[in-house]
This record gives C-alpha cells, sequence and structure tokens, in this order.
C-alpha cells in the first residue's frame, strides 16, 4: 500500500512537470488529465475513496472537459505556431505525443488492479474514512459551508453566463452604453 | 498495517504546489496560468485529506469538498473571461492585458 502511494505520488509530480512545460494546450491538458488521475490513486492510499472518486470525476472529468471544450473552441493550435491551419489540429494525431501519457496512465492501471486484489484478499487493512461519514459530517456541522458553496456556484453560472453573453438585436436587455435611452 | 506518515503527504503537496507556483509565475499563455491554478488548488486539497487522514477524522475531506467547488467556479468565470479576451484582442498572452487601468 505505500508501495502505491510513493509510485502514483511520483507519476502525479511527472505529469504535472510536463503539463506545465508543455508548449501546446492540448497536450499540457491530457498530462493535467493523467496527474488528476494519480493523485485520485493518492487519495485512496490515503483511505479516501469518496474523495478519490470525486477527484476522478468532478476534476478529471467536468473541470478538465470544460478546459478541452475552450481549447477546441479557440485556435487549435494556440501555442503551436508551426501547425497548419488549414488541417486543423494536427497535434493530437501524432503517435509519439500520447506515449508520455499513456506510460503514466498504464502504470496508474496497473496500481488498481493491484488494490482491488489486495481489497479482495482482505490485505489491505486500511481505515477508510467512509463516504458515510463525510455526507454525514458535510450535512450536520458544516451545513452553512454547504449553502455557502451553493451561492458561490450560483454566483459562478450567472457571472459565466454574463460574460460570455453576445449582445443580440431586439434583446431585452439594453448592451452597456447604448439602446434603453430613447 | 503502517500509515503512510503525514510528513511524505504534506512533501507530496508542496512538491505539486511548487510545480503550479512555477507555472503560474513563468507562462504567459492563460490557458496555462489556469492550468497551473488548478493544479495548485489541487494540491491545497491534497495537504487537507492527507491532514485528515492522519486524525482519522472526516473534515480534511470536507474542505477538500469545498476546494472542488471553489475550483470549479473559479475555473468558468476564468475561461469565460479567457474567451472575452480572445474576442477582444484575438491573443492569449496575458501581457497583452497588461497595459490595462482601473
Amino acid at each position: 500500500m505505500e508501495a502505491v502511494f510513493y509510485i502514483s505520488g511520483a507519476a502525479a509530480v511527472a505529469a504535472t512537470a510536463a503539463a506545465v512545460t508543455r508548449r501546446n494546450a492540448a497536450h499540457a491538458l491530457l498530462y493535467l488529465v493523467v496527474s488528476l488521475l494519480a493523485v485520485a490513486v493518492v487519495f485512496y492510499t490515503l483511505g479516501a475513496p469518496y474523495i478519490a472518486a470525486l477527484e476522478v470525476i468532478v476534476y478529471a472529468g467536468a473541470i478538465m472537459v470544460l478546459f478541452v471544450f475552450v481549447i477546441m473552441m479557440l485556435n487549435p493550435s494556440a501555442g503551436n505556431p508551426s501547425a497548419d491551419p488549414e488541417r486543423g489540429d494536427a497535434s493530437l494525431r501524432d503517435g509519439k505525443l500520447w506515449i508520455g501519457p499513456a506510460l503514466l496512465s498504464i502504470i496508474l492501471g496497473i496500481e488498481l488492479v493491484y488494490l482491488f486484489g489486495a481489497n479482495a484478499s482482505g490485505e489491505a487493512g486500511r481505515i477508510m474514512t467512509a463516504p458515510g461519514a463525510v455526507g454525514v459530517a458535510l450535512l450536520g456541522p458544516y451545513v452553512l459551508g454547504v449553502e455557502l458553496a451553493s451561492m458561490l456556484l450560483l454566483a459562478a453560472l450567472v457571472g459565466a453566463y454574463h460574460l460570455g453573453r453576445r449582445d443580440l438585436p431586439g434583446e431585452v436587455l439594453p448592451a452597456e452604453g447604448e439602446g434603453g435611452r430613447e | 498495517m503502517t500509515q503512510i506518515p503525514l510528513e511524505h503527504g504534506l512533501i507530496l503537496a508542496a512538491v505539486l504546489f511548487a510545480l503550479g507556483l512555477t507555472g503560474v509565475l513563468v507562462r504567459r499563455n492563460l490557458i496555462f496560468i489556469l492550468l497551473s491554478l488548478e493544479v495548485m488548488l489541487n494540491a491545497a486539497g491534497l495537504a487537507f485529506v492527507a491532514a485528515g487522514s492522519r486524525w482519522q477524522q472526516p473534515d480534511g475531506q470536507i474542505l477538500f469538498l469545498f476546494i472542488l467547488v471553489v475550483a470549479a467556479a473559479e475555473v468558468s468565470i476564468g475561461l469565460a473571461l479567457l474567451l472575452l479576451l480572445q474576442r477582444r484582442t484575438a491573443s492569449l498572452s496575458i501581457d497583452d492585458v497588461s497595459g490595462m487601468r482601473g
């Protein structure tokens, strides 16, 4: 179990270092997803299975999809001026690019299989904080924090909508500085 | 079964945080700055979870949940601002907005 922690920690550091130093944003995103998956394994070895699942679902799933969405929406060859704009983003089709993230993912996959085997044979006698305990504490002493989090998410939703809004003709709300005065 | 020492979890969190901080300071592309901010928030959450696991309390995991919420809100607003910047200046360089005056 300790070895799993150190191996996935090293994988997280390596993937993060690669993500921060890539030139192409799409490549960096690949490494960042691997880094988040490695940190999820670290969470599991620290005895937090609920947080490990959330890390995969929310961080590596939802937030990274937001990044992918924006990068694909923008100039696909952002940060890579040598890319041919006519052919779109050819950088993701390069096979060599996938070797690094794939190797790190394979390491994490082997660790996952090992952890499943260790759990099945009952030798991983680690104390886990059960998801139930987290939920009870979350809606008990921390319920005010949950309400504040919902307010923050609502504010983020309204803010993101406002920033992404385009001025359409015939809109009910007047655009800034013009209209609404006559 | 021996517990993973708290120091090792904290060292891992510190290394990840330092990597993210380096990214924020060195990179000039706004996408990479947002990516590095994600790394830093994640490292802070890792420190909380490591401490929570040391004392076998769920509080650290709850703090990680709140950090998750903050990260989601930050990234949605940040990416909306990034799209706005791209629409206005046709570039993603942070230096292009350094001349902005309130």
